[in-house]
């Protein structure tokens, strides 16, 4: 973490403090949330996945929030609070566009200026979010460096923030980087777990999941929902790309102002990640995915590009929901691991809605 | 694998009393009425780069700090980052860039600029000891803040390697003090709110930051980030004890002006610096 940025980080742990504990500010997220993005959001019983598995798949529906995807909790809350603050301005990074959208949207929402900053090879791939961010006045910025994804648009959303720290807010979009932001992002999306445990108290028999899963990329959607279930007996499986699974094959490592899981080379330096969802194409993992990895209270799975591509289907064919490729990969686990699971009830938070992958599905599927 | 994610606590070990070897050639420099030039060269760029150094030592740099390329190097503008990039995809890696740089008699000071994770990656105490074996007495790593500095800190001391801290703009005045005790080898006043590359004119916050060091500090005081001609590097020096030119000089690296064209370049910096 640079020098320039440590006291505005230091501020803004200060300042979320401060609303976190005022039940003015959490009155009026709490309002946003339900009048603006449509929470709560409901859990769907998949019934013909479920029959063909012989596994019980419930939904998390995040993807039928504004926006499309859970990324909204995190932005409304982190925009309120810019504003709380007294900045003008929200710079991010984003990989697949969701993050990227919501934070234009809540930018547009609230009258403050919006520069999104996004890896070139990922603009190709999520043209849609591109023109729907303009469209809701932000600009957007290719992130031309390294690799050209998420890690190298995250290091485009630092430098321009250490340039422009006195009246910008870093609106970063997943449960990493600097303290705060691992612990800010987790207190927005801890949500998502809160209302999904109220939900399966009501849904279920034995009250709670016997698994939960989620997609892990930087992490967000899964601590989220995660955190509504720590303190049960339900099995926590984090599932991510074979390409980019920061925790299953990764180092300790320090990166974006963050020591956590890294893939990297022999001499420390980044690699890239790649698979087919531009929205796990990161090569770290939140701190607290490594930490409850290494206390063995989740688990992390890996899955191809290929299996991904099957669940992306076979969702869409037997409940009439086309899934966003990123929690895709926490249905090919359950998928893969069908027999493992079998008779089980399994929380699967979808966290986000698919037509942003239609076009790239498109070709793909031919 | 030295490397853990044990949480190695905040504590950051007070900086030794007396300066070091590097610190203490700047401040006999300054002693003798002359203005500091610290030129930064990227390690591993193009095979000629030890040429670069020697070139720009002979030209009147007074320290340079190698740059050993990182792949996410975020306070770093699009000259360095260009110039990093082309060093990896040339294979650059520490090992290289310190094994190349051991046999590069420049005859000034040298510090290396890099990255924490090289460090970390590498072990603390392995990575020191490879730099003072490579003949370098000092690192700069622009992302190891003063509140994670412990660690290193306690491997560079005892290693030989003055670890040099950044003193930003955006610092309250309780800070900068803690900043500067911590720091050995020089202070690096950053100049501007921004990240390495070159500016139209030198930032007044520059001399700002300057002024606000040179009052709380007898180490030397140098000004980096945005310092861009030999023009600007006067200027800032008016009130800093000199400067560190990165950007500008690599931009002429990079577009293969050469030995000669860096050489040329510093030699215009420090007749500037010398006139002033």
């Amino acid at each position: 973490m640079p020098e320039t940025l440590v006291p505005a980080c230091q501020e803004l742990e200060a300042a979320f403090r401060d609303a976190w504990a005022d039940q003015t500010f959490r009155d009026e997220l709490d309002a946003l949330l339900a009048d603006y993005a449509g929470r709560p959001s409901p859990i769907t019983e998949c019934h013909r996945l479920s029959e063909e598995l012989g596994v019980r798949v419930l939904l998390k529906r995040e993807d039928l929030n504004h926006t499309g995807s859970h990324k909204i909790n995190n932005v409304l809350g982190q925009a309120l609070l810019a504003k709380r603050m007294g900045k003008t301005r929200l710079v991010a990074e984003t990989g697949a566009g969701q993050h990227g959208v919501a934070s234009a949207t809540a930018a547009a929402l609230m009258g403050m200026e919006c520069k999104v900053f996004m890896g070139e090879v990922d603009m190709e791939r999520q043209a849609l979010n591109v023109f729907r961010m303009k469209l809701l006045g932000a600009e957007v910025v290719p992130a031309m460096s390294g690799s050209r994804t998420l890690k190298d648009a995250v290091n485009e959303a630092m430098r321009d923030w250490v340039a422009t720290v006195e009246n910008t807010h870093y609106c970063l979009g997943s449960v990493m980087g600097p303290h705060p932001y691992p612990w800010m992002v987790r207190e927005f999306h801890t949500v998502i777990g809160k209302e999904s445990r109220e939900q399966c108290a009501k849904l279920l028999e034995n009250e709670i999941p016997d698994v939960v899963t989620a997609c892990v990329g930087g992490g967000s959607n899964a601590i989220g929902i995660f955190s509504g279930f720590a303190d049960t007996t339900a099995e926590l499986v984090g599932v991510e790309p074979a390409g980019g699974a920061a925790v299953g094959r990764g180092v300790p490592g320090v990166v974006h102002g963050m020591k956590s899981y890294l893939m990297q080379d022999e001499f420390g330096q980044v690699q890239e990640a790649h698979s087919i969802s531009a929205g796990l194409d990161y090569p770290g993992v939140g701190p607290e995915h490594s930490h409850l990895s290494s206390i063995g209270r989740a688990r992390y799975e890996q899955v191809t590009d290929a299996e991904v591509i099957e669940a992306f289907q076979l969702l869409s064919r037997t409940e009439g929901i086309i899934p966003a490729l990123e929690p895709a990969h926490a249905l090919a686990w359950v998928i893969r691991d069908r027999a493992k699971l079998a008779g089980k009830t399994v929380l699967l938070n979808m966290s986000g809605r698919g037509d942003k992958d239609v076009a790239q599905m498109m070709e793909i599927l031919g | 694998m030295s490397a853990s994610l044990a949480d190695e606590g905040l504590v950051i070990p007070d900086a030794p009393a007396e300066p070091g070897e590097f610190e203490s050639a700047l401040r006999a420099l300054r002693g003798s009425g002359r203005k500091l030039l610290v030129a930064y060269v990227t390690g591993g760029l193009h095979d000629e780069w030890p040429d670069v150094v020697r070139a720009v030592a002979d030209a009147g740099a007074d320290a340079i700090e190698i740059g050993i390329p990182f792949s996410d190097p975020v306070m770093d503008g699009p000259i360095i980052q260009e110039a990093s990039e082309l060093a990896l995809r040339d294979g650059a890696s520490p090992v290289t860039v310190l094994d190349t740089l051991r046999t590069v008699d420049a005859g000034v000071p040298l510090a290396v600029m890099t990255y924490y994770n090289l460090a970390f990656h590498m072990g603390h105490e392995r990575f020191a000891s490879s730099l003072y074996e490579a003949g370098v007495r000092a690192a700069i790593l622009p992302d190891l803040p003063l509140e994670e500095v412990g660690p290193w800190a306690t491997a560079a001391d005892p290693a030989g390697i003055e670890t040099v801290m950044l003193a930003a703009p955006t610092a309250p005045d309780e800070r900068l003090p803690r900043v500067v005790a911590r720091s050995r080898g020089f202070v690096y006043a950053v100049g501007l709110l921004g990240v390495t590359g070159e500016r139209d004119a030198l930032a007044a916050s520059s001399l700002v930051i300057a002024r606000r060091l040179k009052a709380i500090t007898d180490k030397p005081v140098l000004v980096g980030v945005g310092v861009s001609n030999a023009q600007q590097a006067a200027e800032v020096s008016q009130v800093a004890d000199g400067c560190v030119i990165g950007s500008a000089l690599m931009r002429r690296v990079v577009a293969g002006e050469g030995p000669a064209g860096a050489g040329a370049f510093i030699a215009e910096v420090r007749a500037a610096l010398d006139a002033s």
